[in-house]
């Protein structure tokens, strides 16, 4: 598995990471197309060669169906985060969320 | 000079004419035998003397590369208008019509992305300003 932390180092992958939170199943177009909707104007094949760093590090799921390709959001290598570094369950330091 | 025509490439001539006219709902204008295929092409019933959709054969054997590298990253090549995608989506998904991307409000236009079962995927578009209010 890739590195997490370098994966989320980027901020056109941290969009790409919002888009598919916001749907799953979307096809290399349809990110793009979010992305430039967003103001992120990444050519094809640097958002391709993202995706394929975060899929790298688990965070995105890519699915084969017949001639197509979705991609889906996966957090869960996100955990080894908070193993690490454990969130308190209760109130942050000013007391509010 | 006018644009008059535009060709989708399709494996099969006669599945695309069934796709095209039961299903997407276009009638067809013209047909000519051309020995192992035909010219073929269908109109919108909104616009009988508008732009006519040739169903061209994919037999060039650069074609069906092409077309399987832009289905493979969801890409559409041909867009189509339509008053209300939500409601032509949801109209087509009835008749089993596959969608790639479901309806996506991006600023002024919302846009959906369906497979017309001939190796291509199609974008329905609605401009917002044209959409009937409500």
């Amino acid at each position: 598995m890739g590195d997490v932390f370098k994966a989320l180092a980027d901020p056109t992958r941290r969009a790409l990471l919002d888009e598919l939170q916001e749907r799953d199943d979307q096809t290399l177009f349809e990110l793009c197309t979010r992305l430039l909707s967003r103001g992120v104007g990444s050519s094809r094949q640097a958002v391709s060669q993202h995706l394929d760093v975060l899929e790298q590090a688990g965070l995105v799921r890519r699915r084969r169906e017949g001639r197509h390709t979705f991609h889906s959001l996966d957090t869960s290598p996100l955990r080894a985060i908070t193993r690490r570094w454990r969130i308190d369950p209760e109130e942050g330091p000013c007391g509010s969320p | 000079m006018r644009i008059t025509l535009t060709s989708v490439l399709v494996d099969d001539q006669d599945k695309a004419l069934r796709f095209y006219t039961d299903v997407l709902g276009f009638v067809k204008k013209t047909e000519v035998p051309l020995g192992e295929h035909r010219w073929l092409t269908v109109v919108s019933p909104e616009a009988p003397d508008g732009v006519e959709l040739v169903l061209e054969p994919d037999e060039h054997p650069a074609a069906r590369p092409f077309k399987a590298a832009l289905v493979a990253d969801g890409i559409p090549y041909t867009a189509f208008s339509v008053a209300d995608v939500h409601a032509e989506t949801e109209r087509l998904k009835a008749l089993g019509v596959r969608f790639t991307q479901e309806p996506l409000a991006m600023g002024p236009v919302t846009t959906a992305v369906l497979d017309d079962t001939c190796g291509n995927l199609i974008q329905i578009v609605t401009v917002q300003d044209d959409a009937p209010a409500g």
